[in-house]
């Protein structure tokens, strides 16, 4: 099973995200922002970090660069594709998900280890987690107040397509608390905290990430 | 030589904690003509000589697919001499 893992001028979490991958028990490829070939991939992680320094809007720039292009195609077509922090803004940018991701309400750049609870366990993403289950994960933003009309707020929630909430106080302003939501199908997650920091006790505050990492590769057995 | 100027501001139901900072910091410096406060982006487009229909027309499509994002965001274009 082969996980691309997408590098953008800027990017800083894709090592982190590929090694989840492999301790997931995935091979990850490394995928280049200028080269519009996926390499027989078959699910494609968007890293955080600041792509094209965060200019115009997060990810306004990167979400036109020409792995994007393929990148969007599959997608569409089912294939698994999770946008953390920089990239769930990218994913955003794309419309590929609803809403926006906008400057923290405080104005402060958060980072943190971060309760949520996982609401949907029926996506590409999610499915290793039990509906409900709280898990804790660093989260770390300056842009990550999720914002949308409300009318697509009341479809996500009515769909249940709100994947995972902030436990306790908002952090950031997202209305709904919302951390992460998935598309209709249920293949596209965007995601702002960062389970690929949280795989193991030695070098995060938990090992919760991880069940982001082995959903996936369980979904692309089925 | 004219240039198109696009504007480029949140929607007015999105919070603007940029906006509300600025509105916080003119108080305290003695200035306390504001009731509100909203940050926008401006861009400055120069073309060779004046804009057509046509380059307008374009940039009214770029101002929607990239410079700004209309689910948050509302642009006006315009042309300044």
């Amino acid at each position: 099973m082969k996980i691309g893992v997408v590098t953008f001028p800027g990017t800083l979490d894709d090592r982190d995200a590929a090694r989840a991958v492999r301790h997931a028990g995935g091979e990850s490829v490394a995928l280049w922002h200028n080269d519009a070939d996926l390499h027989g991939v078959d699910a494609v992680i968007l890293p955080g970090g600041f792509s094209y320094g965060d200019y115009l809007r997060c990810g306004a720039i990167s979400r036109f660069s020409p792995v994007m292009e393929p990148i969007i195609k599959a997608a569409q077509g089912g294939m698994p594709l999770l946008g953390i922090c920089n990239g769930f803004q990218v994913l955003a940018e794309a419309h590929l998900i609803p809403g926006a991701l906008t400057r923290n309400h405080e104005l402060h750049f958060l980072c943190r280890d971060q309760k949520l609870t996982i609401e949907n366990v029926n996506t590409a993403w999610t499915s290793s987690f039990k509906q409900g289950e709280e898990i804790l994960i660093p989260l770390k933003n300056g842009e990550g107040a999720y914002m949308c009309d409300d009318e697509t707020l009341a479809m996500l929630e009515g769909e249940g397509r709100i994947i995972a909430r902030y436990v306790g106080e908002n952090p950031n302003g997202s209305r709904n608390l919302i951390a992460g939501i998935t598309n209709e199908r249920g293949n596209i997650v965007g995601l702002m905290p960062h389970p690929e920091h949280a795989i193991d006790s030695l070098t995060g505050p938990s090992a919760d990430g991880l069940g982001f990492f082995t959903s996936v590769l369980k979904a692309m057995v089925k | 030589m004219a240039k198109i100027v696009v504007d480029v501001m949140l929607k007015p139901e999105i919070l603007d904690p940029q906006g509300k900072a600025v509105a916080a910091a003119l108080p305290r410096l003695g200035f306390t003509f504001a009731t509100d406060v909203r940050q926008g982006k401006r861009f400055e487009i120069e073309v060779d000589g004046d804009p057509t229909p046509a380059q307008l027309a374009d940039v009214e499509k770029a101002a929607e697919k990239l410079l700004s994002n209309p689910v948050i965001e509302n642009f006006t274009v315009r042309v300044e001499k």
